[in-house]
C-alpha cells in the first residue's frame, strides 16, 4: 500500500510538472513565437483601440451596418459569457422569438425567403459570420440609409464572402465586423445611424 | 446529401485512414515495448522516472494489483483536483479574480475530468482560472485518455498471453501513454490550432471598444494546449462554455476538420495495434466495419434530420433549403462556418465516441437529430468509442455476441483462441448492466425527486430528453449535454458524480478482471468448430447484439421522448 502511494504520488506529482505547466507553456511559448496575432487573440486595432477580434462576432444595431445573428450569450454578444439559446425545436419560447424576427424582418425586406441564419441564435453566441445571403437580405437597407447604390453594397458582400477552405471544408460565409469596416472604408459612417 | 457534403464526407474518411494506420502500428510497438525511435531520447527519462517512483519497470502486476494501482492513482489526482477548485482563489494566474467553486461543484468537475467525461455544469469562461484549467483540467485530460489506454492494452494482453498471471505494469503503461503517444500528437495539434487562431496567452481578458462604441469583454487564456488534448484524449470539456463552437475554441472550418479527425483518431488507432498485437489484422478489421456500419447509418439520420430543417421555421416562410448561399436546415444552435454538414458530423462522432465535445448546441438539435448522439451514448459509445474505452467496450460486446453465437450453435465459445466461459460472461454482462442502472435507475430518481425535476427547462417530451441525456452522458462518460439542462444544482452534481464514478470504475473493474482471467488461459489452436471472428457473418451479428442491448434496453424511453417529440409536433402525425 506505502509503496503504491509513493508510486502514485510521485508520478502524480511528475504528471503535473510535464503535462499541466511544461506542455501548455511549450505551445504557449512556440504558439507566440510562430503566430503571435492569433496566440493573442486575433484582435483588431484601429488608431491603438482595440475593437474587437476577427474571430468574435460583435453586436450591429444600426441600420447602416449588417447585423449579426442573434446572440445568446449574456445580453447578446457577450465574449466573457458563450452560450446558445438551448432551446429545444418545440420549444414556444423559440418559436415566438423567431417569429418576431422573421416578423420585423418582412416589415423591412419583403416578399423575399427569409435566410435561416439571420433568426436563429448561434451555438456560441459569438458566430462572427453570417451567410452570404444574410448579408445579401440587408444590402437594401444599408443601401439606403448609407445613400449608396444598392448594387455597390452587394459587391461588397461578393468580394467580402469567404469561400469554402480549399473549396469545400464549411460553408461560404461573410465576417460581419470585417464586412462592417470594409463598408466604413468605403463610405464614411454615418454620425446618425440609429436603429 | 449535396455534393459538398459528400467530398467533405470523403475527406474525413479517407484522412483519418491515413493517419490511423501509421499511428496503430507505432501504437502497437509502444505497448508491446518495442524499439521506436522517440525511444532513443524517452528511454533514460521513462528509466529515471520509475527509479524516482520506487518501480521496477518490468513488475507484472495481477489484475487486482493492476486495477488497485489504477485506483490510488486516479483517486489520488481527483483528489488534489477537487482541494486546488475549492481554493482557487489562492492560487496564482487568475487575473479575472474568479473564487473557489462550492463543494458540490468542486466534487462534479473533479470526478468528470478524472474519469475522462468532462461534463461540465459551469462555463469555463465564468468559472475558472488559467491555474486551474492548466494544472487542473489540463492534467486530467492527459491522465483519464492515458488509463484509458493503459486498461486496453491490459486486455489486448489478456487476449495474447498464455498462462500469465500479470497483465503489465499500469504505472509504466500510463508514463508510456502519455510520454510516447499523447504529449507529442497533442504539441503538435496545439500549435497547429494556434496556427488557426486558437489563442494561447496569459493576458488578462481584453476590453474592447466596439464599432458601434459598445464595451465587449473578450475572454483569453491559455486555450489552445487544453484543446488539443480535450479532443485527441476523447475528453470534450470545453476551456469556454460553449465548446467547440466557440470561434476561439474551434475557428475555422480546416480546424474543425482536423478536430473532427482528432475525435476518433486514437480510438480508430488503437482498434488498428490491437489487430498487430494479436498477430491477425483482421479482427481489427472486423471490429471498425461493424463500428462503421452502425456510424453511418446514425449520421445519415442525424445529417438528413437536421437538413431538413424545422417545420414551424418553414412555415414562417424560413428558407430551409441548403445551397452555396444559405445555411438553410435547423441553424438553432450553429455556428456558419461549419454548417448543417460538419455540425451533424460532429454530433454524431462526439457521442460514438466518449468525447462529449460540440461544435453545435444539442439540445436545439430537431428531435431525431438529437436521438442519435442519445442512442450512441446508450449503446455505450462502442462506435470507435473513446481512448482505450472504445476498445475494451467493443470487447465486451464481442464476449457476448461469442457467447450468443456459441449458444446457437452448442459449442464453448471462443474468441482469439481463448475459451470464453462463465466467468468472462458474467463479469461482461456485470459492465454492461451499469449502464442501464446508472441511466435508467439514477435517471428515474432525478425525474421523480422534486430537487432533481428543477434541472428540467424544456415542456412535454423534450423534457424528458434533457434529463435521459444528462445521465446517459455521465453514465458513458460522454459529457456532451441538452444544455437547457442545468446541471448545476447540489442535487445534480452529487448525482451526476456518482454516475459517472459507476459508469468508469464499474466498467474498468470487471474488464481488468477479464483480463486477468483471460492471461492465464491457454491459447487453444483454431478447428472447424472455431467461429470465426473476422468475416461477414460475425460482422452482423456484433452489429445485431449491439443493436439489441441499446436499442431494447431504452426503447420505452427513448419512444416517450425524441420519438413522442418527432410524431406529436415534426411529422404532423398526432395533433
Amino acid at each position: 500500500m506505502f509503496r503504491e502511494l509513493r508510486a502514485s504520488l510521485t508520478l502524480f506529482v511528475l504528471f503535473v510538472f510535464v503535462t499541466g505547466l511544461g506542455y501548455p507553456m511549450a505551445a504557449l511559448y512556440l504558439g507566440q513565437a510562430l503566430f503571435p496575432h492569433q496566440a493573442n487573440g486575433s484582435l483588431i486595432q484601429e488608431k491603438g483601440k482595440i475593437i474587437g477580434s476577427t474571430l468574435i462576432g460583435q453586436n450591429f444595431t444600426g441600420n447602416g451596418y449588417f447585423h449579426p445573428r442573434p446572440s445568446a450569450a449574456g445580453n447578446g454578444y457577450d465574449a466573457a459569457n458563450s452560450s446558445g439559446s438551448n432551446l429545444g425545436p418545440t420549444s414556444a419560447d423559440l418559436i415566438k422569438a423567431v417569429g418576431d424576427r422573421v416578423a420585423d424582418l418582412k416589415k423591412a425586406g419583403g416578399a423575399v425567403a427569409i435566410p435561416v441564419d439571420l433568426v436563429t441564435s448561434s451555438a456560441s453566441g459569438l458566430d462572427p459570420n453570417i451567410s452570404p445571403a444574410a448579408a445579401r437580405f440587408q444590402a437594401a437597407r444599408i443601401a439606403e440609409a448609407r445613400k449608396m447604390d444598392v448594387a455597390k453594397v452587394s459587391d461588397l458582400v461578393a468580394r467580402n464572402t469567404e469561400p469554402r477552405t480549399l473549396g469545400f471544408l464549411g460553408e461560404n460565409h461573410v465576417n460581419v465586423l470585417e464586412l462592417n469596416r470594409a463598408l466604413d472604408s468605403l463610405a464614411p459612417p454615418l454620425t446618425q445611424s440609429s436603429p | 446529401m449535396n455534393l459538398n457534403a459528400l467530398l467533405q464526407f470523403t475527406a474525413f474518411i479517407a484522412v483519418t485512414i491515413l493517419l490511423m494506420l501509421p499511428l496503430g502500428a507505432y501504437m502497437a510497438r509502444v505497448f508491446s515495448g518495442e524499439a521506436t525511435w522517440p525511444g532513443k531520447i524517452l528511454d533514460p527519462v521513462e528509466g529515471f522516472i520509475y527509479r524516482m517512483a520506487g518501480l521496477r519497470a518490468a513488475a507484472q502486476q495481477s489484475w487486482t494489483e493492476y486495477a488497485g494501482a489504477l485506483l490510488i492513482f486516479n483517486f489520488l489526482g481527483a483528489g488534489i483536483l477537487f482541494l486546488l477548485l475549492m481554493y482557487q482563489e489562492m492560487m496564482p494566474w487568475n487575473p479575472q479574480h474568479l473564487p473557489g467553486l462550492s463543494v458540490d461543484l468542486a466534487f462534479n468537475v473533479a470526478v468528470s475530468f478524472m474519469t475522462n467525461t468532462d461534463w461540465q455544469s459551469y462555463g469555463g469562461e465564468t468559472t475558472l482560472s488559467y491555474f486551474s484549467q492548466m494544472l487542473g483540467l489540463t492534467v486530467q485530460n492527459f491522465l483519464a485518455a492515458a488509463t484509458g489506454l493503459a486498461v486496453a492494452v491490459a486486455v489486448i494482453r489478456g487476449f495474447t498471453q498464455r498462462e500469465k498471471r500479470g497483465i503489465g505494469n499500469f504505472y509504466v503503461d500510463v508514463t508510456r501513454a502519455v510520454f510516447y503517444v499523447l504529449l507529442p500528437l497533442a504539441l503538435l495539434f496545439a500549435v497547429f490550432l494556434v496556427w488557426q487562431g486558437v489563442p494561447d496567452n496569459m493576458q488578462p481578458y481584453v476590453q474592447a471598444t466596439t464599432i458601434e462604441g459598445a464595451s465587449q469583454t473578450i475572454a483569453q487564456g491559455p486555450v489552445a494546449s487544453q484543446i488539443a488534448i480535450k479532443m485527441l484524449g476523447s475528453n470534450g470539456g470545453g476551456y469556454f462554455n460553449a465548446n467547440a463552437a466557440h470561434p476561439y475554441e474551434n475557428p475555422t472550418p480546416l480546424s474543425n476538420f482536423f478536430q473532427l479527425i482528432s475525435l476518433v483518431l486514437l480510438a480508430a488507432a488503437l482498434v488498428m495495434a490491437f489487430g498487430k498485437m494479436v498477430g491477425d489484422k483482421r479482427q481489427a478489421w472486423a471490429l471498425l466495419a461493424s463500428m462503421t456500419i452502425l456510424f453511418l447509418i446514425l449520421f445519415a439520420l442525424c445529417y438528413y434530420s437536421e437538413a431538413n430543417g424545422n417545420p414551424a421555421f418553414t412555415a414562417m416562410g424560413i428558407d430551409p433549403n441548403i445551397t452555396d448561399v444559405n445555411s438553410g436546415g435547423n441553424m438553432e444552435g450553429k455556428e456558419v462556418r461549419f454548417g448543417i454538414f460538419n455540425s451533424a458530423l460532429w454530433a454524431t462522432l462526439t457521442s460514438a465516441t466518449s468525447n462529449g465535445s460540440v461544435n453545435a448546441m444539442h439540445d436545439s438539435f430537431t428531435p431525431l437529430g438529437g436521438l442519435v448522439p442519445l442512442f450512441n451514448m446508450l449503446v455505450g459509445e462502442v462506435i470507435y468509442g473513446g481512448v482505450g474505452c472504445g476498445l475494451y467496450g467493443i470487447l465486451i460486446y464481442v464476449l457476448i455476441t461469442v457467447f450468443i453465437a456459441g449458444l446457437m450453435v452448442g459449442r464453448t465459445p471462443e474468441y482469439l483462441g481463448k475459451k470464453i466461459e462463465a466467468h468472462e460472461i458474467k463479469l461482461a454482462v456485470l459492465a454492461q448492466l451499469l449502464y442501464p442502472v446508472c441511466v435508467l435507475g439514477f435517471g428515474v430518481v432525478a425525474l421523480l425527486s422534486p430537487a432533481g425535476a428543477t434541472s428540467i427547462t424544456a415542456a412535454g417530451p423534450h423534457g424528458l430528453t434533457q434529463a435521459i441525456y444528462a445521465y446517459a452522458s455521465a453514465a458513458a462518460n460522454n459529457g456532451s449535454a441538452f444544455a437547457g439542462f442545468n446541471g448545476n444544482t447540489v442535487f445534480q452534481n452529487i448525482m451526476l458524480g456518482i454516475v459517472m464514478l459507476i459508469g468508469r470504475f464499474g466498467v474498468i473493474i470487471p474488464v481488468l478482471a477479464i483480463a486477468g482471467s483471460l492471461s492465464a488461459k491457454k491459447i487453444t489452436p483454431v478447428s472447424n468448430g472455431t467461429l470465426p471472428t473476422h468475416g461477414l457473418m460475425f460482422v452482423v451479428l456484433l452489429t445485431a447484439v449491439i443493436v439489441m442491448f441499446g436499442g431494447l434496453t431504452y426503447f420505452p424511453a427513448l419512444a416517450l421522448g425524441p420519438i413522442a417529440e418527432h410524431l406529436s409536433t415534426f411529422s404532423g402525425v398526432l395533433p
